[in-house]
């Protein structure tokens, strides 16, 4: 400051124009004594700084690329939840699916001194584990080998306990059922994808798993878990109760869809033979091949499901005004259609109301109420009621569910189906449409997404006229008609059975023998909630003096022992019979005792 | 003038130092117990996850049903039924006994303590 100050006077900024001529150049001021040494020391002391800054600069850039990356701790938020994959619930939000974490165990090999005997120490420790295999990547000496993975706590602590070098615990979540075998076609299962040693991704096999796989993995859920509409007492009271059925009548297969007959939601499915998803079987292996418990029969499988298409063909009869509740129909004749001649397994009155036609299930007065509804009213309605095309489930198998339609609908396509051969539909295609029967009319997309509402106007197939009708003809067939044994005291069950024929395995025609037994039914009729088809594969009642193989003497009284199950789980109260003062007089007594 | 001025400059320097010091150690201490927290959360959460899924294991209702099957004597348990609901109307109300003996004497005597309604 002071220097600077002494010599600014003697030192005057010299005008631009001189310095740069030549002139200004060639006579420089003459420097002042001293004002070298102190120019010198003043360009040591900023250099000084300089270097200084430069070497703090340099420090601080190889701390940054020497130490490891870490997360700013602080910044990031504290509802921080790691989870791979969200869990799975059922629509009271009890787990279906869930991670437990778990480890594996891998080793580096070159860091094992005496791979024989670690070999033969993990082979003896933990199960499943080969030794000669293991030995044999172990004196490879290279890399990296997995031993097992996943293992259990125990496991791996037994595994820790062995104390052997270059043997290493990863961390991993394994995907669990804590329910088992309840729901396992709807949940589907999964496996693991890739995998390192810091954890596994998991990856949706089938069901639910699959059709929701990236929503079950996005980190933006923050570990929400996904809700189902399943109801799990519901669904293991079905289960429960089909397999005893199944017992019973020595079915091959049972399969039921328990829907909410107003939004379509999916209170239980199932369909056995069944599979625990904690170990879901390899699809190579025969025994699962030959009786093909992977597949889910109520969603995948498309059948002629016979007498149970009925009731569709009334509606459309009664929605087009050919005929009224009161129209008697003949059903004294056989019909005779070209070369084929339609009758009446039993004898039929001459003439029956729809009503007594459905009750009775009449061949001939269903074929009758076809045929005067015509072709092309009955293909459109079919195709309203969504027996065309894939019903929209939202599950991975459900677009397998395809329909088998004719190729050519001709008047004898028609004539067919309405007693249900010719048109092969899935389970829930017959879930949906005997939903819109008796709900007011309106056609409802099976959906395992629970709170969705009841569809609009939009989605009307019947009037709410029709659809009444239909409730107390469905409710006859229970009341006195063939659905007699589905009778749930109180829940005013109402449905229709089916027993249709299988195709013979010659490929030509139908077998007599072997049958496919449903019933189609809701309950209760005063204002239907649930929609419920039980399907079983070839069963037979031999309990009388006759072997039966009639949906009457099989699928009825199975229906009926599930909803005599379920309607009481489902929150449904029975509609009361007028107090008996006998029990009640007992119960005094009881009482004062 | 111009000494104490430095004086008292320098002396801020060292006070703001001291105290950036201590900050920013208490900083990295709260730092390392959110660190310790977290994890201690993380374990807490697993240890939550671990205990639900041994829930949901023992109240499935394959075993519930095994369980209640193997102690049929002991519970006597049967699934809900209609059977099992009953109207109001059929509930019997108690003996008029039950009302004798706690009537007031009189209508316009106080209720005795103890006699409310049944």
């Amino acid at each position: 400051m002071t220097a600077r100050d002494a010599h600014r006077p003697a030192m005057p900024e010299p005008p631009l124009a001189a310095l740069l001529s030549g002139a200004a150049r060639a006579a420089p001021p003459p420097p002042k004594p001293g004002a070298a040494q102190r120019a010198a020391w003043r360009l040591t002391l900023v250099g000084a700084a300089f270097a200084f800054g430069f070497a703090a600069v340099a420090v601080r850039m190889a701390a940054l690329t020497l130490s490891e990356p870490a997360e700013p701790r602080v910044a990031a938020g504290d509802a921080e939840i790691h989870v791979a994959r969200a869990e799975i619930t059922d629509r009271a939000g009890r787990p279906l699916a869930m991670n437990l974490p778990a480890a594996s165990i891998y080793a580096h090999p070159a860091e094992i001194d005496d791979p024989a005997r670690a070999a033969r120490m993990l082979a003896e420790t933990l199960s499943g584990v080969d030794e000669a295999r293991l030995r044999a990547r172990f004196e490879r000496g290279r890399g990296f080998a997995w031993v097992k993975r996943p293992v259990s706590p125990a496991e791996q602590q037994a595994a820790h306990d062995l104390g052997l070098p270059g043997v290493y615990f990863g961390a991993r979540d394994v995907r669990v059922y804590p329910a088992g075998r309840m729901a396992a076609h709807v949940l589907g299962g999964a496996r693991a994808g890739e995998e390192g040693v810091r954890g596994a991704e998991i990856i949706g096999l089938a069901g639910v798993e699959r059709q929701a796989d990236e929503a079950l993995r996005d980190p933006a859920r923050n570990g929400a878990p996904l809700r189902l509409s399943i109801d799990l007492p519901a669904q293991a009271a079905l289960t429960e109760v089909l397999e005893e059925a199944k017992t019973r009548f020595g079915a091959r297969g049972a399969w039921a869809t328990l829907m909410d007959a107003r939004t379509g939601a999916i209170a239980a499915m199932v369909s056995l033979p069944d599979f625990d998803p904690n170990r879901r079987p390899d699809p190579a292996d025969p025994r699962v091949a030959a009786d093909a418990r992977l597949r889910n029969r109520a969603v995948e499988g498309v059948y002629e499901f016979g007498s149970v298409f009925k009731p569709f063909f009334a509606a459309l009869a009664l929605e087009r005004g050919v005929i009224g509740m009161d129209t008697l129909i003949d059903t004294k004749e056989a019909i005779v259609w070209g070369r084929s001649v339609f009758r009446d397994h039993y004898r039929m009155p001459p003439q029956m109301t729809v009503a007594q036609i459905i009750a009775k299930s009449s061949n001939v007065g269903t074929v009758r109420m076809a045929l005067m509804a015509g072709t092309p009213a009955a293909q459109d309605f079919l195709r309203k009621l969504g027996m065309m095309a894939p019903t929209g489930i939202d599950l991975a198998e459900g677009r397998l569910g395809k329909p088998l339609a004719p190729q050519r609908w001709s008047d004898l396509s028609t004539i067919t189906i309405s007693f249900g051969y010719g048109l092969s539909v899935s389970q829930a295609h017959m879930a949906a449409g005997y939903a819109a029967l008796v709900n007011g009319g309106l056609l409802v997309t099976p959906t395992l997404t629970p709170g969705a509402g009841p569809p609009g106007e939009a989605a009307r197939v019947i009037s709410p006229r029709t659809s009444a009708q239909m409730r107390a003809i469905l409710r006859g067939v229970v009341a006195g008609g063939t659905g007699r044994s589905a009778e749930a005291p109180g829940y005013l069950v109402g449905g229709k059975t089916g027993t249709a024929n299988k195709l013979s395995r010659t490929g030509r025609g139908y077998d007599e023998t072997r049958t496919l037994a449903s019933f189609a039914g809701a309950f209760p009729m005063s204002d239907p909630r649930y929609v419920l088809i039980v399907t079983l594969d070839e069963p037979t009642d031999r309990s009388g003096p006759k072997p039966r193989r009639t949906a009457g003497a099989t699928a009825a009284p199975t229906a009926g022992a599930a909803i005599r199950r379920l309607a009481p789980i489902l929150g449904l109260r029975p509609a009361l019979p007028e107090p008996d003062p006998q029990p009640a007089a007992a119960l005094a007594v009881a009482a004062r005792g | 003038m111009r000494g104490v001025l430095y004086f008292f400059a320098a002396a801020l320097v060292a006070a703001s130092a001291f105290w950036a010091y201590n900050v920013n150690y208490a900083a990295k201490a709260a730092q390392e117990r959110v660190a310790a927290l977290r994890l201690e959360l993380a374990r807490e959460r697993e240890a939550i996850g671990v205990l639900r899924a041994e829930w949901a294991y023992l109240t499935a209702p394959d075993r519930l049903r095994a369980l209640a099957d193997a102690n049929a004597g002991a519970l006597a348990l049967a699934p809900l039924s209609g059977a099992s609901f009953i109207a109001l109307d059929a509930i019997p109300a108690p003996p008029p006994e039950a009302f004798w003996a706690r009537a007031a004497p009189s209508v316009f005597a106080p209720a005795p303590r103890g006699s409310a309604a049944p």
